[in-house]
């Protein structure tokens, strides 16, 4: 349900100032105390273990430091999962996108009671595992699997797709979709109903109020959609063993591979690797997120 | 050597149940294991009979038991590792020697595996043998008609599409190794190429790598062959008759997992009165029941009552198949990283 506030955060913020000046700005930022403490010690704190040990050798006698474990990403097969795993999660991304944004208009469009209910249906997957919903996907989709029980039956070829990238795919999407749909949905319904009558009134038809109001207004939920999307396809590597049956190796398989077998430093210099993409695609994202709320997000 | 997920409702039911139990002693043990790797009404006895309260926790990988002990953060009396993993923490210091005067049940542990375990853990000072088993082949009868007994038809084109690999760098690597008639321990650079050369040949026409899996989708008919830990083929062939399990002539992995006492145990002779029941024949039996593992208890083996199971070469090996089999031993982080690096090229087209 937090996914409902993420493009609040905004409005959050500004009612923030206007409310500091009455409780006082000492108080809010006791408030903000916890989150801080959390912040250090859950993402700032392990990062900077990361980047130790990212940048340092295993051997004991000289832990010095190394580029190494950051040059691993130059070996030929870990550089092709590398850029395995940023095609696969561009086009999940560009999927779910695809998927999520006309049903976000249908969604904020129509002023039923069921909204609500449609919203939940969304959400609802997210309740169960996501290990279980993904290893569902498997007994769908394997040789001896449903679809293909179904297709025997009505003496229809088998289908292959269990073990292949598109299998990959198709997990990713159906797991991510969620994250997609809520950020955009949160958005449309918050654009303001006059804006788009006024437009109309001017004498803008449908496409134009679509292209030129309602499109630009939605940037910041896309943004956040494509960010909540793009980073957790980009690390997995649950979906691609239980999915990929190990045969296809993302970049996510080769770091739990080292911290596997217990070599913290080569997972570590992966990692960074990892992350800088990430940093550089949203910072590439950031550009396009002129009202910073994409960015909020972090 | 049971990688599958822990059932952590039944861990924590479990530990519940331990704290309400309280105890009258004061005398504690904690004993680290793999998860469902015991018959989890032995702890109680164990506490009835000495009243030591067992404090019992679970891991899934060795790899993840290892920074646990290393760090210190929690120390531990009893763990179970398994061989190449108690080198590795023989070799870090992490281990104390065994008082073998405290654990008269020593003397049920059979002396071929004890011989086997000399291969991580010289003069059998720092561990005594749990569970053993090896990795072989299980294959669908119904899927295969020509005899299964070699490596080679892991590599047959034959069965393109219906090959289930060990999603596992040394295993997958040991399989390659022996079937070209080298050492599963080598750390020969030609060597190893060469076995990749032969892995990536394999990779088309594997179906997938998968460790766990390997049991439901051999049960359920996906693939003919699978590659597989002895001891889940005892129960895929429960569950489907038409699966057997053979240990390829060429050779293969015989894999130990021993209690041994880490060095920062603060409570020695309790860790080693749990050892010595859990060399109790009748103990022993209780826990083979219940995971289906093989015992290196010759005692317990004697009192098996199914005449199938106590004569099944699946779980009990006839000599010729052991003297066949090699036990890992830890190659150093370079040589891990390497064989990793090695596995991933051969898997990638």
């Amino acid at each position: 349900m937090k996914l409902f506030n993420i493009t609040n955060t905004k409005t959050n913020s500004s009612s923030n100032k206007n409310g500091g000046s009455s409780l006082g700005n000492d108080k809010v930022k006791w408030l903000s105390l916890p989150y801080i403490v959390w912040m250090i010690g859950f993402i700032i704190l392990p990062l900077l273990v990361i980047i130790y040990y990212g940048l340092t050798s295993g051997n004991k006698l000289k832990n010095l430091f190394t580029l190494g474990n950051i040059r691993l990403i130059l070996d030929p097969t870990n550089f092709k999962a590398l850029r395995l795993s940023l095609e696969l999660s561009l086009i999940s991304t560009l999927i779910c996108l695809l998927l999520a944004y006309p049903l976000a208009m249908i969604l904020s469009r129509s002023r039923m009671k069921s909204n609500n209910f449609i919203v939940m249906i969304i959400i609802l997957p997210m309740w169960m595992n996501f290990l279980l919903r993904t290893i569902a996907w498997q007994n769908i989709l394997e040789r001896t699997g449903i679809i293909n029980t179904v297709l025997n039956f009505l003496k229809l070829p088998t289908l292959n797709i269990i073990n292949t990238p598109l299998a990959i795919v198709l997990g990713m999407v159906y797991n991510f979709l969620p994250f997609m749909v809520l950020p955009i949905y949160n958005v449309l319904i918050k654009i303001d109903k006059d804006v788009v009558a006024a437009a109309r009134d001017l004498g803008a038809n449908s496409i134009q109020t679509f292209l030129k109001i309602i499109l630009p207004l939605s940037i910041p939920g896309v943004i956040s959609g494509i960010t909540m999307v793009f980073v957790p396809s980009l690390t997995t590597f649950v979906i691609s063993t239980i999915l990929g049956g190990s045969k296809i190796i993302l970049i996510g398989n080769v770091i739990e591979q080292h911290f596997r077998v217990g070599n913290w430093h080569a997972g570590s210099g992966l990692s960074i690797v990892l992350m800088f993409f990430i940093l550089v695609s949203m910072a590439i994202l950031s550009k396009y997120d002129k009202e910073g709320e994409g960015g909020s997000l972090w | 050597m049971k990688r599958s997920i822990v059932l952590s409702a039944l861990l924590m039911i479990l530990m519940v149940a331990l704290t309400a139990c309280g105890n009258k002693s004061g005398e504690k043990v904690y004993v680290y294991n793999w998860g469902e790797y015991i018959d989890y009404e032995v702890l109680d006895l164990f506490e009835e009979q000495t009243g030591i309260e067992v404090i019992y926790e679970e891991f899934d990988m060795n790899e993840d038991m290892y920074p646990k002990i290393e760090s210190g953060a929690i120390s531990y009396d009893v763990v179970c590792p398994s061989d190449y993993m108690i080198q590795k923490m023989i070799e870090n210091d992490l281990l104390q020697e065994i008082n073998f005067d405290n654990i008269p049940n020593f003397k049920y542990i059979d002396s071929s595996y004890l011989e086997s375990a000399e291969e991580f853990d010289p003069g059998n000072k720092y561990s005594i043998p749990y569970c053993w088993g090896t990795v072989g082949i299980l294959y669908n009868k119904t899927m295969v008609d020509e005899p299964v007994d070699s490596w080679g038809i892991l590599f047959d084109e034959k069965y393109s599409g219906d090959i289930l690999m060990i999603e596992s760098v040394r295993d997958g690597f040991a399989i390659a190794l022996t079937y070209l008639g080298y050492d599963l321990n080598s750390t020969n650079v030609a060597e190893l190429d060469e076995a990749k050369a032969l892995l990536k040949k394999q990779y088309p026409l594997v179906q997938a790598y998968v460790i766990d899996q390997v049991r439901d989708k051999m049960i359920g008919g996906e693939a003919a062959l699978g590659v597989i830990y002895s001891g889940e083929a005892i129960y895929t062939s429960r569950e489907n008759p038409d699966l057997e399990y053979v240990v390829p002539k060429e050779g293969s992995n015989i894999w130990i997992d021993a209690w041994v006492i880490p060095k920062d145990s603060k409570n020695k002779e309790n860790a080693e009165a749990f050892i010595n029941f859990m060399c109790d024949p009748e103990i022993a039996l209780r826990n083979f029941e219940a995971i289906t593992y093989s015992t290196p208890n010759s005692e317990a083996w004697n009192l098996i009552q199914d005449e199938e199971i106590k004569n099944s070469p699946v779980a009990f090996p006839p000599q010729d198949v052991l003297d066949r089999c090699t036990a890992f031993r830890y190659l150093g982080e370079e040589m891990e990283s390497l064989y990793i690096q090695k596995w991933n090229e051969a898997k990638s087209e």
